[in-house]
């Protein structure tokens, strides 16, 4: 049997990152669910886990924070010994049309989306680098390629994010640090079930598969480009959108 | 701990393997990339708390050594 690996997944809690770290941990992957959110919130999420039969640990942090990050980083692998993938997932939105958005808004969205990918990135890649093995997978956007009305923030900080990974991609791809994006459209969550049946058919005509992707469609993504079938692939943005953006 | 002995800790961690040093060894013959030298550096930087400067030329373990001396007494 493979060697037990260790995952660090940010934003982990619930959403889209949640099922990435169930995904992940179904494959025999120890888990640090790192969430801005109190641990309650991520109970669910945590007992999910577990009863995958694997550890779990939660650390609370926001990632926009440069000393907080390498703290729980350290912490990490205190706890876990080393970590072998890192899922940059956390990320919010703040959209407003870019003549009404404010600085706060734009400065958040950023902080959090791309800053917060740098601060993981930086802290981790000193431990991968040395064990001479990583898995980092960041989560991006369709608008990230496409932009969008109303999220001028959200788009960039998206698209920074293909930039961020092609070049962590090249300056560790001789350490076997691979670094690649995914990037998903539409997806059903929380958000999308408040969405009414005209809003949503509206959507569906954007999509050629005609549906909404499911969180797992996401964590299938993410499981392949850590999984050693990917071992060859670094500095691709793959895109799970149904073919949305074409 | 004596510098050389910390230096030897962390150019070990780094190559992943146990590697002899002495303050005469040429960093040249250790054959560490330009990835490996900045976390070297780094490395030292925190383990001290002091800064070595961006422009460092390794040279020998010896020289870093001094470097590194000098920067912990002038903290």
């Amino acid at each position: 049997m493979a060697e037990k690996r260790v995952a660090l997944v940010t934003g982990a809690g619930r959403g889209i990152g949640a099922t990435i770290a169930l995904t992940l941990a179904k494959e025999n992957t120890d888990i640090a669910v790192v969430d801005y959110a109190p641990a309650e919130s991520a109970a669910e999420t945590l007992a999910a886990i577990e009863g995958a039969g694997v550890t779990v640990r939660y650390y609370s942090c926001d990632v926009s924070d440069f000393s907080a990050t390498k703290a729980v980083v350290d912490q990490v692998v205190k706890d876990f010994g080393k970590i072998d993938i890192l899922v940059n997932n956390a990320g919010v939105t703040a959209d407003n049309l870019l003549m009404r958005m404010s600085e706060a808004e734009w400065d958040r969205v950023l902080s959090i989306n791309l800053k917060g990918c740098f601060n993981m990135i930086k802290h981790v890649t000193p431990y991968m680098m040395r064990r001479r093995y990583g898995r980092i997978v960041s989560i991006s956007s369709v608008v990230g390629l496409m932009g969008n009305a109303g999220q001028a923030n959200y788009a960039a900080s998206k698209a920074g994010i293909i930039g961020l990974t092609k070049s962590v991609a090249k300056e560790y791809g001789p350490r076997n640090i691979t670094a690649n994006a995914v990037a998903p459209g539409f997806i059903k969550t929380a958000m999308t079930d408040a969405l009414t049946d005209e809003q949503k058919k509206a959507m569906y005509k954007l999509i050629p598969l005609g549906a909404l992707g499911e969180t797992e469609d996401i964590a299938n993504a993410v499981k392949f480009l850590v999984s050693d079938d990917a071992r060859y692939v670094t500095g691709v943005v793959l895109k799970v959108d149904g073919g949305m953006y074409i | 701990m004596t510098t050389l002995e910390k230096l030897k800790e962390i150019l070990c961690e780094c190559k992943g393997e146990d590697i002899d040093i002495t303050p005469e060894t040429n960093f040249d013959e250790l054959e560490f990339d330009s990835l490996d030298k900045v976390d070297i550096v780094m490395q030292i930087e925190e383990a001290y708390d002091i800064s070595l400067g961006e422009n460092l030329q390794l040279s020998t373990v010896g020289e870093l050594i001094a470097k590194i001396d000098e920067a912990v007494a002038n903290k």
